[in-house]
C-alpha cells in the first residue's frame, strides 16, 4: 500500500496504536480475579467473554488486567471496573452473560450496574 | 473487530540478549500460550535493544510493564502460568537494583532508566523493529512529511536551530554540513550513513539499527530531501548481520509503501537508499576512506579539502553522518528544534548514547542529556563498580580518546569540556577500569588496536605507533628503561602531526592521556619493576609467607611443578619455574601466599 499523505500515516498510526495498546497507559482497567477460587468459579470464561465484548464493541484506551485472591472467595469470580478519576467498583458472582451489561452500561455508559455490585473502594 | 491483545510480552532481540538465550525464549513462548489458548489473547513481540544489556535476556510484561531479567527457556512456563494466566508477578525474575539489592518491579522504576533521556533511543525496546506499521504508531514518518511540506532551505535552518552535533566523535555542526552539501555545485548527490561503528566496547550504532531501522532510513530520507540528494548508501560492517538484515527489510518495507523511491509521500521528492557491508576495518570509519570502499577502492583516507561535500562519492558532493546523528533528525523535525535545543548544554545540545562497559554493574547503553556528569553515569545509571572495588578512571571516546581519572567525575560532559580533559566525546564507548586495572596496559590495548588497524598509507602512523607499542610492551613486561617515557611522548607527537587522518592523529590519546594522570605507574613499572595495580604478569611475583602450615595443597595444585618443601615444613615458590598462573593463591587455606 502506498502512503500518500498525512492522512495515510496518521490512519497507519491509529491502527498500530489501538494494536499495542497494552503497551500504552490506558485509561480505563478491567481486573479479573485470578485466584484459585476466581479460576475455580470460572474466572477464565469470564474474561473471555470481557475481551470478546470489547473486541465487538471495538473499545480502545481499555486495559483487562488479573490479581490474585482478595479474600472473597465465595463471590468469585469478581471483576473490578476502574474509571479514570472514579472509584473501583467490584462485581461478584459475575457469569459471562453479565459481561455485555457491565460493560455497556458501566464501562462505556459510566452507570453502575448495581444488583451485581460487592464492593466499592 | 479483531480481538485486541489483552497483555504484550516484549522480548529483547538485541544483540546481547539473543546471544544470552532471547532466540529460544520466543518460540517457547508462544508454544506455552497455544498450549494454554491464549495466543490471541497475549501477543509476543520481539524488539530492539533495551539497553541493560548485562541482565538479558530481558523480558517486560504489558500492561503491567513488569521488567523480568536473565530470563531462561525454562523460566517460561512460570511466566505464563503465573504471570499471564494468574495475574501474580514472578517475584524471583524481578531486577534487583546493584546498590540496595530491592527488587524493582516496574521498568520506570528502575535507577538504571531514570535518569536517562531517550532521544535517538526512543523506540528501542519499545517497538517491533521488523514492524512499519509500530514505527508509524510511534510517529514515525511524521518527520519525513513535514520536511516535505517545508522547504529544503527551511529544513537545513531546523537542523542549524537545534544545534545537533556530528554524533560520531567530530560534532561538527550537522545543520552546516547539509548546507555545504546543498551548496555544493552537481546534478548528482549522495547521502551516506556510517555505520562502521569499530571502538572496542561500543555498541549505541548497532542498537540503533538493529531496534529502530526504520529512523534511520527516515533521517537520510529528510537529508536528502535538505541536501537535494536522490540516492543514500549505509556502509555499514558485516560483523553486524542482524543490523543488516533489519535494515534491509526496513529499506523493503519503505519502498513497498511509497516512504522511499519515486515521489515518496505524494510529492516530487525521489530517494532510494543502498546497504553496502564492509569488511570491518576501523579506518573505514574515516569518511573519505569509507567512500573509498563503497567505491570498490582499498579503504584508505585521502587528503582534504575537497571534502566529501564538493567531492565525495564517485566525485559528487555527498552528505555522510553517523548514525546516531541521523537517528536523532526524525524527532527534530517532528517536534522542532527548540524541544532538542531544550536539552543539553550550552554549546552541545540534546542528548548522547554511551556504551557501558568494563568494571561496571549495569554493562549496557544508556541515553543520557549532555552536561550529565561521569559519576552519575557510572554511579546512578550504571550502578557502580562491582565487587566494593575502588574506581580508577574511565576510558572514554574508545582508541581515540582518552581516560578521566576520578578527580574529573563531577565535570560536566560535552564536546568542549572533555577535549578540555585530554578525552573526547567519540562515538560514545565508556570503558570503566578499577583499583585492579594498570593503566599502562590499557594504553598498551589501545594501542595495539590502532596499531593494528592502521591502514599503512601514512608512515608516522605505520612505524610510530609499532614503535610506541614495542616500548609499552618492554615497559608491561618488566623492561621498560629511562627514558622511554619521553620516548613515548616525542612519538606521540609525530604521530599526531604526521598523520593525515584522525585515526592516526589520536591514536597516541591513550597513552598521552594516561601519562597525563597516571605517570606514576609508568614509573613505577619502570623503576621499581612493578605493578601497582597487580594487572601486569610479568611483574608480579607470588611468595608463601611465615603463615604456612605446611600443607601441601599448593605444590599438588602448582601446573608447573614450581612449589617445593616438606610437609608441615615451609614451602616455597621457585620464581624461575613460576607462571604466575595463581592456582596456588586460591588454593591455599591459610592466606599464605602473597601477590605483588
Amino acid at each position: 500500500m502506498a502512503i500518500k499523505s498525512l492522512d495515510d500515516l496518521r490512519k497507519i498510526k491509529e491502527k498500530a496504536n489501538a494494536e499495542s495498546s497494552a503497551r500504552h497507559e490506558s485509561g480505563t482497567q478491567v481486573i479479573v480475579g485470578m485466584g484459585t477460587c476466581g479460576i475455580a468459579a470460572g474466572a477464565r470464561t469470564v474474561m473471555t467473554a470481557i475481551m470478546d465484548e470489547i473486541a465487538k464493541r471495538g473499545l480502545k484506551d481499555v486495559s483487562v488486567m488479573q490479581t490474585g485472591c482478595i479474600g472473597m472467595c465465595q463471590k468469585e469470580p469478581l471483576v473490578d471496573i476502574v474509571r479514570p478519576g472514579e472509584e473501583r467498583i467490584t462485581y461478584g458472582n459475575v457469569k459471562p452473560a453479565d459481561v455485555p451489561r457491565i460493560i455497556s452500561e458501566h464501562l462505556v455508559n459510566g452507570r453502575i450496574v448495581s444488583d451485581l455490585v460487592v464492593a466499592k473502594l | 473487530m479483531e480481538m485486541l491483545a489483552r497483555a504484550h510480552v516484549l522480548v529483547c532481540g538485541g544483540t546481547g540478549c539473543s546471544s544470552s538465550g532471547s532466540k529460544v525464549i520466543i518460540p517457547e513462548l508462544q508454544k506455552k500460550l497455544k498450549d494454554r489458548g491464549m495466543e490471541h489473547e497475549v501477543k509476543v513481540v520481539e524488539t530492539g535493544c533495551h539497553g541493560l544489556c548485562e541482565m538479558g535476556p530481558l523480558v517486560i510484561v504489558y500492561p503491567e510493564g513488569t521488567f523480568y531479567v536473565r530470563v531462561q527457556p525454562e523460566d517460561v512456563d512460570e511466566i505464563v502460568e503465573t504471570h499471564l494466566v494468574k495475574g501474580r508477578v514472578v517475584e524471583r525474575l524481578l531486577y534487583k537494583e546493584p546498590k540496595t539489592r530491592e527488587t524493582v518491579p516496574n521498568y520506570d522504576e528502575i535507577a538504571f532508566y531514570k535518569k536517562q533521556q531517550r532521544y535517538a533511543l526512543a523506540n528501542c525496546g519499545h517497538i517491533n523493529p521488523e514492524s512499519l506499521e509500530e514505527y508509524i504508531g510511534a510517529d514515525g514518518y511524521a518527520g519525513l512529511a513535514k520536511a516535505i511540506s517545508m522547504t529544503p532551505e527551511q529544513v537545513i535552518d531546523e537542523i542549524k536551530a537545534s544545534g545537533l552535533r556530528g554524533r560520531g566523535g567530530g560534532g561538527f555542526p550537522t545543520g552546516m554540513k547539509w548546507q555545504f552539501t546543498r551548496a555544493a555545485v552537481g546534478d548528482k548527490k549522495y547521502v551516506i550513513c556510517n555505520a562502521d561503528e569499530g571502538d572496542p566496547g561500543a555498541f549505541m550504532d548497532r542498537s540503533v539499527l538493529e531496534g529502530d531501522p526504520h529512523r534511520i532510513v527516515e533521517g537520510m530520507a529528510i537529508c536528502g530531501y535538505a541536501v537535494g540528494a536522490d540516492e543514500g548508501y549505509i556502509y555499514c560492517r558485516a560483523e553486524y548481520p542482524l543490523a543488516i538484515k533489519r535494515l534491509k527489510g526496513a529499506i523493503a518495507q519503505a519502498e513497498e509503501n511509497g516512504l522511499l523511491g519515486q515521489g515518496i509521500l505524494g510529492s516530487n521528492f525521489n530517494f532510494t537508499l543502498h546497504i553496502k557491508e564492509g569488511a570491518g576495518a576501523f579506518v573505514c570509519g574515516e569518511e573519505t576512506a569509507l567512500i573509498a570502499s563503497i567505491e570498490g577502492r582499498r579503504g584508505m583516507p585521502r587528503p582534504r579539502p575537497p571534502f566529501p561535500a564538493n567531492s565525495g562519492l564517485w566525485g559528487k558532493p555527498s552528505n555522510i553522518n553517523n548514525v546516531e546523528t541521523f537517528a536523532n533528525v526524525p524527532a527534530i523535525m517532528r517536534d522542532g528544534a527548540a524541544h532538542f535545543a531544550s536539552l543539553g548544554t550550552e554549546t552541545s545540545k540534546g542528548t548522547k548514547v554511551f556504551a557501558l562497559t568494563g568494571k561496571i554493574n549495569n554493562t549496557g547503553l544508556a541515553e543520557v542529556p549532555m552536561g550529565i556528569t561521569m559519576r552519575e553515569i557510572i554511579y546512578d545509571i550504571g550502578g557502580g563498580i562491582p565487587d566494593g572495588k575502588k574506581f580508577k578512571a574511565v576510558q572514554i571516546g574508545g582508541p581515540s580518546g582518552g581516560c578521566l581519572p576520578e578527580q574529573l567525575l563531577d565535570l560536566a560532559i560535552d564536546y568542549e569540556s572533555l577535549t578540555k580533559a585530554g578525552a573526547m566525546m567519540g562515538s560514545g564507548g565508556l570503558v570503566v577500569m578499577d583499583e585492579t586495572t594498570c593503566m599502562v596496559d590499557i594504553a598498551r590495548y589501545f594501542l595495539n588496536f590502532t596499531q593494528d588497524e592502521s591502514c599503512g598509507k601514512c608512515t608516522p602512523c605505520r612505524e610510530g605507533t609499532k614503535r610506541m607499542l614495542e616500548i609499552l610492551n618492554n615497559i608491561t613486561s618488566g623492561n621498560g628503561k629511562e627514558g622511554d617515557i619521553e620516548k613515548l611522548e616525542t612519538l606521540a607527537k609525530s604521530i599526531k602531526a604526521g598523520s593525515l587522518c584522525a585515526l592516526g592523529q589520536t591514536a597516541p590519546n591513550p597513552v598521552l592521556s594516561t601519562l597525563n594522570f597516571f605517570r606514576d605507574e609508568y614509573e613505577a613499572h619502570i623503576k621499581e619493576h612493578k605493578c601497582p595495580a597487580g594487572a601486569c604478569t610479568a611483574l608480579l611475583a607470588y611468595t608463601i609467607t611465615d603463615k604456612c602450615r605446611g600443607c601441601g595443597l599448593c605444590k599438588k595444585v602448582c601446573p608447573v611443578d614450581a612449589i617445593s618443601g616438606e610437609i608441615k615444613g615451609m614451602h616455597v615458590i621457585d620464581q624461575s619455574k613460576c607462571i604466575k598462573c595463581g592456582a596456588c593463591q586460591e588454593k591455599c587455606p591459610f592466606k599464605a601466599i602473597d601477590r605483588g
